[in-house]
């Protein structure tokens, strides 16, 4: 039996009337990969917070090598060698990788850059980075800053790392390299807690898995005596079916046809890159690709939000067969064509809704102009209000309650649900199950699948691979604002997809 | 060891937010931080002046309703002051930091003296007072566009912008009084002392209701402008996020330029108001940092035109009480800012506790840690 690194006892931790976490204890061994699961809101993020002295318990203790500690500030923290790798990265991106590592850090005397850059270079080493230490973080993937949040918290003389959802913004080449780092680690004895709610990874890097469901620790089990499953039948309560059921495509009809677009941003820089794609009624086009690679972008020149600098946009009328040109029209000039086009954007309470209102008036948003007196009516949108409230099993006191009083699947529920209700016949979803529980983002991948069914031309942007190969029937893969390729869903494998999404004209984007 | 010492580092206090308060609970808060207020100012009265408070409070009541004129005074006063609070709304709402009422309720006077002062009573009095709101409104209207555009067009800072354009606003009015007045005193009296053209009519015997009644129903207005129309609707997307503005298909640029006249236009009519129906005549200061409350008056009502009925009137009362404080028992008037920035302090600082909690370390757990 191996020794405890940090050991959690009892541990509650009450926000108002909320109980983040309660009474939870667990324990991490040296030389060990512990995966902490769970789905959102079930206390992970809370829990992880109080080791690393951003919360402070209400209730229980905290052990490190045996001894009970209190941990009050990140500063205690790090005195017990705890170092947190969070999701979103805190660097300054003018510095190099060496002066973000040994930023922050007081030591006496002189300091001699040189020096820690070699002590950079020993730790890459060590456990197999691939990291230039004088790479300023600006010209980084995003792999490689992950690289010196790692790097930096291990510099500081971390024994104990918490890992926040590091694999998120990976490709699965990338994650399988940060994997065979981790394994290093922990072979040099480093206690390693990993969060995570992607099931295959947790089988696959993990030695064992605490499970936290509403905020209570539900087990810890050994992963080599579990399954995906069983997993999931601990995180969720009950058991779920995992699977999406693919209907075939019926009579495919080109929808909205885009022809060689080009898109430079307020910078010159250029965001979208000749592309060129043919949505198809009654059938779902996946569109993968590293975060930022020009999704949004291209999105929103289809919905109008943004004005391309050359090429096509055309929409196909299902009953007049009519040919559209959307190119330079804003979204109203594209409802007044009678283009039925709905759009879920990936910054919901930042475009899709308004936090600040209520359900009702979000409802309203797009419709908000249609009648012919100068006042709005809200009788209509409240109907709709409580018909998708009582459809998608929206969790709310009540149809007045303000958006931002919604939990992240119940504000997505209420987002989709509008757009559905207009009866579109494109239908683009940027990331629409991002933050949601296992079971809301069943519901919408099954929301989706009957859009399509229903004949409506389906793009979808997502992250999970494993999610886009099994709801898509092709999946267009953009890197760097190109198209790197379009694949058959059904037949192409992971490996295959994530080969592309780093395939750009100067060979690897991180090599 | 030195873990065993840093061990009860719990921090004192936590701060919290509150997930929902019911609303008499706020209520109750708001209620508590005046009782509180008026505690500490009595104890400040007493240390510093010696006076009994509770005379001093009679005092600040007394010069608000002690007689009928004094009550006629304060509505006044109120109502000028929500007028104004009503004109920067709509721009607040949209997250448009208005800070040139003052300038647009002057350019808005100006054009009512200058009608005065050049027509004399060539026209019939409704005409004339029909010409002059117009005029006024419109003056206000292009004070409040011209930094609307530019902010809408080339998105300049317009918290800068409108502040400029006050002092522009009064640069104007001392230039017009010079011209108009040659004697060279500066100081613009009384336009139209006989024929009284130009003068907003007394009604029922009394000068200033028909300026209240004209704030009355703006107030009316307004609220239904921003809670039931398009237009209202319009101005709080805008508000709230420009990109999911732009995501319904909204034109920003309109919308910022219309709402931005519509404040600029009530500005207008509340100089209309100060010339025409109050002072008769026109001075650099006539608005006297009235553009400048009504921030504080808008934000505090939380946009909410009625509630403003009731935040306006906090503050024209304690102003008033203030003065009058001063004057009865000889005080210096430092004295009575003190009372009211004290006063003010706990209001507006009682927000804090309605949206958060504060949780004390407790002894029981300190016990438990033990």
């Amino acid at each position: 039996m191996q020794e405890n690194a940090i050991e959690l006892k009892h541990i509650t931790k009450r926000f108002g009337n909320v109980v983040a976490n309660n009474n939870v204890s667990l324990c991490v061994r040296k030389g060990e990969i512990l995966s902490l699961l769970g789905e959102n809101g079930s206390g992970k993020t809370t829990l992880m917070n109080m080791i690393s002295g951003i919360y402070y318990p209400d209730e229980g203790h905290i052990f490190i090598d045996g001894k009970e500690v209190v941990i009050s500030s990140p500063k205690d923290s790090f005195k017990y060698g705890i170092g947190m790798v969070h999701q979103h990265f805190k660097l300054v991106d003018l510095f190099t990788a060496t002066e973000n590592i040994v930023l922050g850090l007081k030591e006496k005397g002189r300091f001699d850059i040189k020096i820690a850059k070699g002590d950079v270079k020993a730790i890459s080493e060590k456990y197999g980075f691939a990291l230039d230490p004088d790479k300023k973080i600006y010209e980084m993937s995003v792999s490689e800053k992950q690289t010196v949040e790692i790097i930096k918290v291990l510099y500081r003389g971390a024994e104990i790392l918490i890992l926040d959802e590091p694999t998120a913004v990976l490709t699965p080449q990338e994650t399988q390299k940060l994997f065979k780092v981790l394994r290093r680690m922990k072979e040099d004895g480093k206690a390693i807690i990993i969060i995570t709610h992607k099931l295959h990874e947790v089988m696959s890097i993990s030695d064992r898995v605490a499970v936290l469901r509403k905020g209570e620790c539900i087990g810890v089990v050994n992963t080599a005596e579990t399954n995906a499953s069983t997993l999931t039948e601990m995180m969720v309560g009950k058991k779920i079916e995992l699977n999406i059921e693919r209907s075939d495509v019926v009579n495919p009809a080109d929808r909205l046809v885009v022809e060689n677009i080009n898109y430079f941003d307020k910078e010159g820089v250029k965001i979208l890159d000749n592309i060129s794609f043919t949505a198809r009624s009654g059938e779902i086009l996946g569109i993968a690709g590293i975060a930022g690679s020009g999704q949004r972008e291209l999105l929103e020149s289809v919905a109008g939000l943004i004005t391309v600098a050359s090429g096509k946009i055309t929409y196909h009328d299902p009953v007049t067969g009519a040919e559209e040109d959307l190119c330079s029209k804003n979204p109203v000039q594209i409802r007044d064509l009678g283009v039925r086009l709905s759009f879920v954007p990936e910054d919901r309470l930042g475009m899709g809704l308004v936090a600040n209102m209520d359900i009702v008036d979000n409802m309203m948003l797009r419709s908000y102009n249609d009648g012919k007196t100068v006042f709005v009516e809200r009788k209509e949108p409240k109907n709709l209000a409580e018909r998708i409230i009582e459809q998608l099993e929206v969790v709310t006191p009540n149809a007045q309650t303000p958006v931002r009083q919604l939990s992240g699947g119940n504000v997505q529920k209420v987002l989709v649900g509008r757009e559905i209700a207009s009866s579109p016949t494109v239908l683009m979803a940027a990331y629409p199950v991002r933050g949601l529980d296992i079971n809301s983002s069943y519901l919408i991948y099954n929301l989706l699948t009957k859009q399509k069914d229903s004949g409506v031309a389906v793009v979808f942007v997502g992250e999970d691979l494993d999610v886009l190969l099994e709801l898509c029937d092709r999946i267009m893969v953009i890197a760097g604002g190109r198209i790197s390729g379009i694949v058959d869903a059904r037949t192409a494998t992971k490996e295959e997809v994530g080969f592309l999404m780093t395939k750009t004209d100067g060979g690897l984007a991180n090599e | 060891m030195s873990d065993l010492k840093t061990k009860k580092h719990e921090p004192v206090i936590h701060i919290t937010k509150r997930a929902d308060l019911v609303w008499y609970k706020a209520w109750i808060i708001r209620a508590v931080a005046v009782l509180a207020a008026l505690i500490v100012s009595a104890v400040v009265i007493m240390l510093l002046t010696k006076e009994n408070p509770i005379q001093i409070y009679a005092s600040m009541i007394e010069g608000n309703f002690g007689t009928e004129r004094r009550i006629w005074v304060m509505l006044k006063e109120l109502a000028i002051l929500l007028c104004v609070s009503l004109a920067v709304t709509p721009a607040f709402k949209m997250r448009f930091w208005n800070i040139g009422a003052e300038g647009q309720v002057l350019v808005g006077a100006l054009g009512s003296a200058a009608c005065m002062f050049y027509l004399g009573d060539s026209l019939p009095l409704p005409a004339m007072l029909i010409l002059m709101f117009i005029v006024s409104v419109i003056c206000g209207i292009i004070w409040g566009i011209i930094p609307a555009f530019f902010k809408a067009i080339w998105n300049t800072n317009e918290t800068l912008f409108t502040l400029m354009m006050n002092y522009v606003a009064m640069q104007l009015i001392s230039f017009f009084i010079m011209v108009w007045v040659p004697n060279g005193s500066s100081v613009m009296g009384v336009i139209n002392p006989q024929t009284k053209s130009g003068w907003l009519p007394e009604v029922f015997g009394q000068k200033y209701l028909l300026s209240i009644l004209f704030v009355a129903v703006t107030t009316i207005i307004l609220f239904i402008y921003l809670k039931e129309s398009k237009q209202g609707y319009e101005i709080t997307v805008v508000g709230e996020s420009e990109n999911t503005a732009r995501y319904v298909g909204i034109n920003v640029k309109k919308v910022i330029i219309r709402t931005m006249a519509i404040s600029g236009g009530i500005c207008g009519m509340a100089g209309f108001l100060l010339v025409s129906g109050i002072n008769h005549t026109v001075s650099a200061n006539l608005a006297g940092g009235v553009g400048f409350t009504a921030i504080m008056v808008s934000w505090l009502a939380k946009f909410n035109p009625i509630v403003m009925v009731l935040t306006s009137f906090i503050i024209v009362f304690l102003q008033i009480g203030a003065g009058e404080i001063a004057t009865s028992f000889r005080l210096n008037q430092s004295i009575a800012d003190i009372v009211t920035g004290i006063i003010l302090f706990f209001i507006i600082g009682c927000e804090f506790f309605v949206r958060y909690k504060i949780n004390f370390r407790t002894k029981e757990k300190e016990e438990k840690n033990a």
